[in-house]
């Protein structure tokens, strides 16, 4: 029972009271002012028909409380409840219409409002039309802006003055963020990329203060390049070359810094071994060749040396020269991988770059060209460009100089290496021509590539050559390229083509202090995680599981789809058949997927320093509380419930379900019960509830709480 | 009287043609295998000048030119280093711990014992 209901039934109750003090009132004057003969014929009357005296006093007290109540119901609650849809019109939904409903004038009352709100919907309607047309040259710049970050090879963080990351590309996200196999723990060991995160948590604090402390000095001494540059781990390990460039604003005031990244992991450790190669083979053969040197040298100053001592002497040449062909020999094997060029050498799956030099071959010299595979995945470190550039030149030759229409392109692995081969049949073409057109730079149709396929190859630290399989006839061109394994992505989430960029968020300079008191804060300006699980069964005290948890962050009034997390977790244990039913996940998904000690302290660290939101929150932080002290982790944030404020918002409605929520809302809902759906229709749906709270005056989050406090549905407990 | 000369070197077969050529030129020759054999032998035998090789193992190189210019009964004894180390950093340490010399393995053997006479005679 709602307060107005409650208020009702007390104002009924007052009525009837007052009612029969009314009847009791005018029977007792009509007592005194009648005759005492009249007053004992009377009671004489009531007495003997007291019952049905006071059953026609009831009867009549009961219509006139039924018509009371209809004409409450219709004409106070109804148009409660229209004052209500008004608002929500008004403020939230302005496709809502109210169902005109009871006695004429209440339904006149509705039909207005709908008037009203399809007038106001128009209005804004135009508006928006207005204002969209406005962005939408603003979006087109931002989306080039977008594209062109997010293609980048370098990653690249933009950050206030207080750390926090305002734009980011996936290329840092990719460098920076933890790994799910990898422990976490407060102080570090990587951390998540996002849109208000402190960059503090993912790069040393020493380095970027040191390096904003030289912009600093940079921007005093008025440089024409305020840029400092310096190499630091990121707390993932990573070994990072970061390049800091400052954000003015109009005054020419320090605001913030951009961070282009690198990393030079890999690239150092190259160049370390490198280092130590060098070194070993300038010392080592020094060493050996002095030897040699000194005995040779010294036979040739005493040539009236004895036998036995020159013999001494030339053991040593022996010996010497033996063990320095053994050195270059060790050297040569160890390090071949590292005396290649430094070219950029991108992984790729060998199946991607047959189909590229296929559709080049097809396109462009109409050559019929059929692929063969022996290992579908396998994959090659190449520069693609040069090597489709420099075989299309070579099968351009084939097909003007030999006629050739048709090859076949065949992919296969030895060892660490793999063999690309183009081969051809009835075209027999002389080792020298093979070997001019490999060493000769290809220019034509205007796209030529300086480099010659041997140069390519050498680049490669691979080989070339061209020979005849004498059993099939067919001759073959031979590329030995270097194999890879590339480290799979871990929870890269897929961007729809159509989706705005939505991890750009300029305003964010403009955020109050760090961390000022969180429930001070107004709601719109928080950071929020909104998530949701799913469970083997509805009773945590009894053993149910997680076996999914996603949630989306809100960051300065916005869901952040990008930033999600979403990861299936193996209960090891089974799931109630109901609740298969409801979220369709079977055990077989789950099979291989992490546990829970893996997962829960990653979310830890996803959500820290946001206010934690979910529908219904009760029961989902009751799934991470009850692993909380096994764990060793602990959620302390605050925790707002889309279920309770929509209770707060829109008393009157019975159903507080996602999906009538939704519908009031104007949400749209998709992929419901799968965690990830849900928390993204959840965070839609918060959104909403932020104005119109708003509205209502709770504009904070300790005024949301307290709210959420009083509503019915807060008595729920699991 | 003949000099002496001191090799120092962990790698036979260069002792054996260093000492060949120092006798051959008239010094008196002692052969120490290591560092700590040659801070020994340098106290016994009293060389004039040390043939002193870089790389060896416990006790390297710069570390006995170190001891030996540390010892004031040392003084006069000159010392050359041989090394395959021909970084410039490394011959600029070696000149400052009191090298007299720093030879470049590989050498010419004609050229180094020019340069031991030479650093004999200096004062």
């Amino acid at each position: 029972m709602n307060r107005s209901q409650f208020n009702y039934l007390i104002g009924l109750s007052a009525f009837f009271i007052f009612l029969l003090g009314i009847i009791s009132g005018l029977g007792f004057l009509w007592w005194m002012t009648a005759g005492s003969s009249n007053q004992m014929l009377n009671t004489e009357a009531l007495s003997s028909r007291e019952f049905l005296f006071i059953g026609l006093m009831l009867i009549l007290l009961l219509v006139v409380g039924y018509f009371l109540h209809r004409a409450f119901k219709a004409y106070f609650f109804t148009v409660k409840e229209l004052a209500e849809q008004m608002t929500l019109i008004l403020s939230a939904n302005p496709t809502h219409r109210v169902q005109p409903e009871g006695p004429s004038e209440v339904r006149q009352l509705g039909q207005t409002i709908n008037a009203f709100a399809d007038r106001f919907q128009s209005l804004l309607a135009d508006d928006e039309a207005k204002i969209l047309k406005a962005r939408a040259q603003l979006e087109e710049e931002r989306n080039r802006l977008a594209a062109l970050v997010s293609e980048l090879a370098e990653g690249v963080l933009v950050c206030n003055l207080e750390g926090q990351i305002l734009l980011y590309n996936s290329r840092a996200k990719q460098l920076l963020s933890s790994e799910l196999d990898k422990p976490v723990n407060g102080s570090g060991s990587g951390g998540f990329v996002g849109l208000g995160r402190s960059v503090f948590g993912l790069i040393d604090y020493d380095s970027i203060t040191h390096a904003l402390e030289d912009i600093g000095y940079h921007l005093e001494k008025e440089s024409i390049r305020p840029v400092s540059n310096f190499v630091t781990s990121a707390t993932n390990g990573q070994l990072i070359r970061a390049r800091m460039v400052p954000v003015l604003d109009q005054q020419k005031e320090l605001t913030g810094f951009v961070l282009t990244l690198e990393d030079i992991t890999q690239q150092s450790e190259v160049s370390t071994r490198r280092d130590i190669l060098l070194q070993s083979l300038t010392e080592g053969t020094r060493a050996s060749l002095a030897n040699i040197r000194a005995a040779i040298e010294t036979i040739e100053e005493y040539p009236e040396m004895d036998e036995e001592r020159l013999e001494v002497f030339r053991k040593i040449i022996r010996e010497e020269a033996e063990m320095l062909s053994e050195k270059l020999n060790v050297t040569i094997s160890d390090h071949t991988a590292d005396l290649r060029s430094n070219w950029q050498l991108d992984p790729m799956l060998g199946s991607n770059l047959i189909w590229a030099i296929r559709r080049r071959f097809e396109e462009k010299l109409v050559i019929e060209t059929s692929v063969e595979y022996e290992e579908e995945d396998l994959w090659l470190n190449v520069d693609s460009f040069a090597v489709v550039q420099a075989l299309t030149s070579i099968m351009r030759q084939l097909k003007d100089d030999f006629d050739v229409t048709k090859t076949t392109l065949r992919l296969k692995r030895t060892g660490r290496i793999a063999a690309l081969d183009m081969i051809w049949n009835d075209a027999p073409v002389d080792q020298e021509t093979l070997w001019v057109w490999q060493n000769q730079a290809s220019i034509a149709d205007g796209e030529g590539f300086p480099l010659p396929l041997k140069e390519v190859a050498e680049r490669h630290g691979g080989e070339i050559w061209c020979q005849t399989d004498k059993e099939t006839d067919k001759t073959y061109l031979r590329l030995l390229l270097p194999t890879t394994n590339p480290k799979p992505a871990w929870h890269v989430p897929i961007v729809q083509a159509n989706s705005r960029p939505e991890y750009y968020d300029f305003d964010l300079f403009h955020q109050a202090g760090q961390k000022p008191e969180l429930d001070d804060q107004p709601l719109s300006e928080l950071t929020y995680t909104v998530f949701d699980t799913e469970t083997t069964g509805l009773n945590p005290a009894q053993g149910d599981e997680i076996i999914s948890i996603s949630a989306v962050r809100i960051v300065n009034n916005r869901l952040l789809r990008q930033e999600v997390f979403d990861q299936l977790i193996d209960p090891q244990r089974s799931i109630s058949r109901a609740s298969r039913e409801i979220h369709g996940i079977s055990p077989d998904m789950l099979k291989g997927q992490p546990k829970i000690e893996q997962v829960l302290p990653q979310f830890c660290k996803f959500s820290e320093d946001t206010v934690l939101v979910a529908h219904n929150a009760a029961f989902d932080m009751r799934m991470l509380q009850i692993k909380e002290a096994a764990l060793g982790v602990k959620f302390i944030n605050p925790v707002l419930d889309t279920l309770l404020l929509a209770a707060v918002v829109h008393p009157n409605q019975q159903d507080q379900s996602i999906e009538a929520i939704a519908q009031r809302l104007g949400v749209n809902v998709f992929g419901r019960h799968t965690s990830l759906g849900d928390a993204i229709v959840t965070g839609e749906i918060f959104l909403k509830l932020i104005s119109l709270l708003a509205e209502q005056g709770i504009e904070t989050l300790e005024q949301a709480r307290a709210a959420a406090e009083k509503t019915y549905y807060a008595r729920i407990s699991y | 009287m003949a000099k002496k000369v001191l090799i120092v070197d962990d790698e036979q077969n260069i002792v054996i043609s260093l000492e060949f050529l120092m006798q051959r030129a008239g010094y008196e020759v002692a052969i120490a295998r290591n560092g700590e054999d040659a801070l020994e032998v340098v106290g016994q035998f009293r060389p004039d000048l040390v043939l002193l090789d870089v790389m060896m193992p416990k006790i390297n190189g710069f570390d006995v030119c170190q001891k030996i210019r540390d010892n004031p009964d040392l003084q006069d004894t000159k010392v050359i280093m041989l090394t395959a180390k021909g970084r410039e950093v490394e011959v600029a340490k070696g000149m400052a711990l009191g090298a007299n010399s720093y030879v470049i393995k590989p050498f010419s053997t004609r050229e180094l014992v020019a340069e031991v006479q030479r650093v004999l005679e200096e004062e």
